[in-house]
């Protein structure tokens, strides 16, 4: 259908562009839902696997085994429909979303879960040693060196999250995939419908790796001068 | 004579099949430091950490000014506050600077607003001459700075008792004399200290007993000069003589601690 592109290339460019643009709110969106809602769920499951005793901590750790042994994209199936079914009825973003970050959750917990025993014991017991409670010692002393420890493995898990954010695109939610698949077929340019929604994704999680890289450094604790 | 300020009946750990240490009783009076020395693996350190209620004992009793801690229900926490505990390793807060360090305890545990426990820590690490080092982290701080850190942090909390867990054996040789000097300045202001320690220089120059244990048990205590010079048992005369000839050069270049 398009003989001589050139002169129509750069328009289309244009078209093309703000057409996917419009479905990068939505891939941000999904990642600022799920990423969040896995840490809280990740860490709570890396605690409860740490410091939970014995039969939690079994718990703790059927339920990683279990999220981390199946393809994605066939739990986010799975949790969609229970999560957009009868009893709860959510929007496909919001089912998406949140499924999304179950998944995540799993490998969060087991990147925290690592800090959590990087961190050590010695801690926790000179903690105790003055007095603290449990509570006390892990969220004041044990935590925040555990969270520094997990940021550069937490900026590869985000980095995942956000690329796996497409995933949602087979729930109709129209994210940059979608919009690029849509785009595709209408037109039949495949490479440059894809090619957009690539750049985009590369710059996105681009950005995300150096502002982790960032944190990390801003929080790191000083050694020998 | 007043009631011992701690007290330990027939206090017994086992692992497993492994008798750690077996029906110790000890008594320690307000202000007096007492030096337990012995082979590793006598089950010194963990009877430090039985009487702080770190490790749970399986029997037997501690007693903390006339009460009993190890008994059902008693608040833990509470009971640690008031002994101070220093480790082998220092083990203080990574992520906090020398005074937060020393902070803490007093801001988190005994809830002092921070105005206060700034000026409260301030003092304590003067005590033990860091004041000028309070925004380091440990990071920063050479092993015998970070020990006497770790001293003003269990000082902070204004405790009854002090427990020393072999506070030098992790630290350079050139490091060792910088904290001793600080635990016989506290022994000189009558603070009731419990150390283990193979310092047997400082042993013999500030402890007011001593308490050889081995095998889980005490075979003998006494005051230094019992000790040293005139041992009822074998076995004790033997552990010193070695203990001394190992060290003695060393605490000689020291000259020894004042």
């Amino acid at each position: 259908m398009l003989r001589s592109p050139a002169p129509t290339l750069y328009p289309m460019l244009s078209n093309f562009f703000s057409y996917i643009v419009q479905g990068t709110a939505i891939t941000i969106g999904v990642t600022l839902v799920a990423l969040p809602f896995g840490l809280l769920l990740g860490l709570l499951m890396a605690l409860v696997h740490t410091y939970g005793g014995k039969i939690p901590n079994r718990l703790a750790a059927i339920y990683s085994l279990l999220l981390r042994g199946v393809p994605p994209i066939v739990l986010l199936f799975i949790l969609y429909f229970i999560l957009s079914g009868k009893v709860i009825n959510l929007t496909p973003f919001w089912a998406g979303s949140l499924s999304l970050g179950i998944v995540s959750s799993a490998y969060q917990m087991e990147i925290l879960r690592g800090a959590l025993l990087a961190v050590g014991g010695g801690q926790m017991t000179a903690a105790r040693a003055i007095g603290m409670s449990r509570l006390q010692a892990i969220q004041t002393i044990v935590l925040p060196q555990a969270l520094r420890l997990a940021i550069p493995p937490w900026s590869n898990e985000a980095s995942i999250v956000l690329k796996d954010s497409s995933l949602v695109y087979a729930l109709g939610v129209p994210e940059i995939l979608r919009r690029a698949q849509q785009l595709s077929a209408t037109t039949q340019q495949p490479f440059l419908a894809y090619g957009i929604a690539a750049l985009i994704y590369f710059v996105l999680v681009f950005a995300t790796n150096r502002a982790l890289d960032y944190l990390s450094e801003r929080t790191k604790l000083p050694t020998h001068p | 004579m007043t009631n011992p300020i701690l007290e330990t009946r027939n206090l017994t750990k086992i692992y497993g099949q492994n008798v750690i240490f077996k029906d110790i009783n000890l008594k320690v009076n307000e202000g007096e430091t007492i030096v337990i020395i012995g082979p590793s693996g006598t089950g010194k350190s963990t009877l430090l950490r039985c009487i702080n209620l770190l490790t749970s004992n399986d029997g037997g009793q501690v007693f903390l000014d006339d009460k009993e801690i190890t008994a059902k229900g008693h608040n833990a926490d509470e009971v640690r506050q008031q002994i101070g505990m220093v480790f082998q390793n220092f083990l203080l807060f990574n992520h906090l600077t020398a005074l937060d360090n020393v902070m803490i305890g007093l801001t988190k545990v005994k809830k002092m607003p921070k105005d206060k426990a700034k000026e409260k820590a301030m003092e304590e690490l003067n005590r033990v001459g860091l004041a000028d080092r309070a925004d380091h982290y440990p990071g920063q701080l050479s092993g015998g700075q970070q020990q006497r850190v770790a001293i003003a942090r269990a000082l902070a909390m204004d405790p009854r008792v002090m427990l020393f867990d072999e506070p030098t054996s992790a630290l350079d040789p050139e490091l060792i004399g910088e904290v001793l000097g600080v635990m016989a300045k506290l022994a000189k202001d009558r603070m009731t200290m419990l150390v283990v320690t193979h310092e047997m220089g400082f042993a013999r120059e500030v402890a007011d007993r001593i308490v050889f244990m081995e095998k889980g048990s005490i075979v003998e205590e006494g005051s230094p000069d019992d000790l040293f010079y005139h041992p009822k048992h074998d076995r004790t005369r033997e552990f010193l003589w070695k203990i001394t000839e190992l060290y003695g050069k060393k605490e000689k270049e020291k000259g020894a601690v004042e």
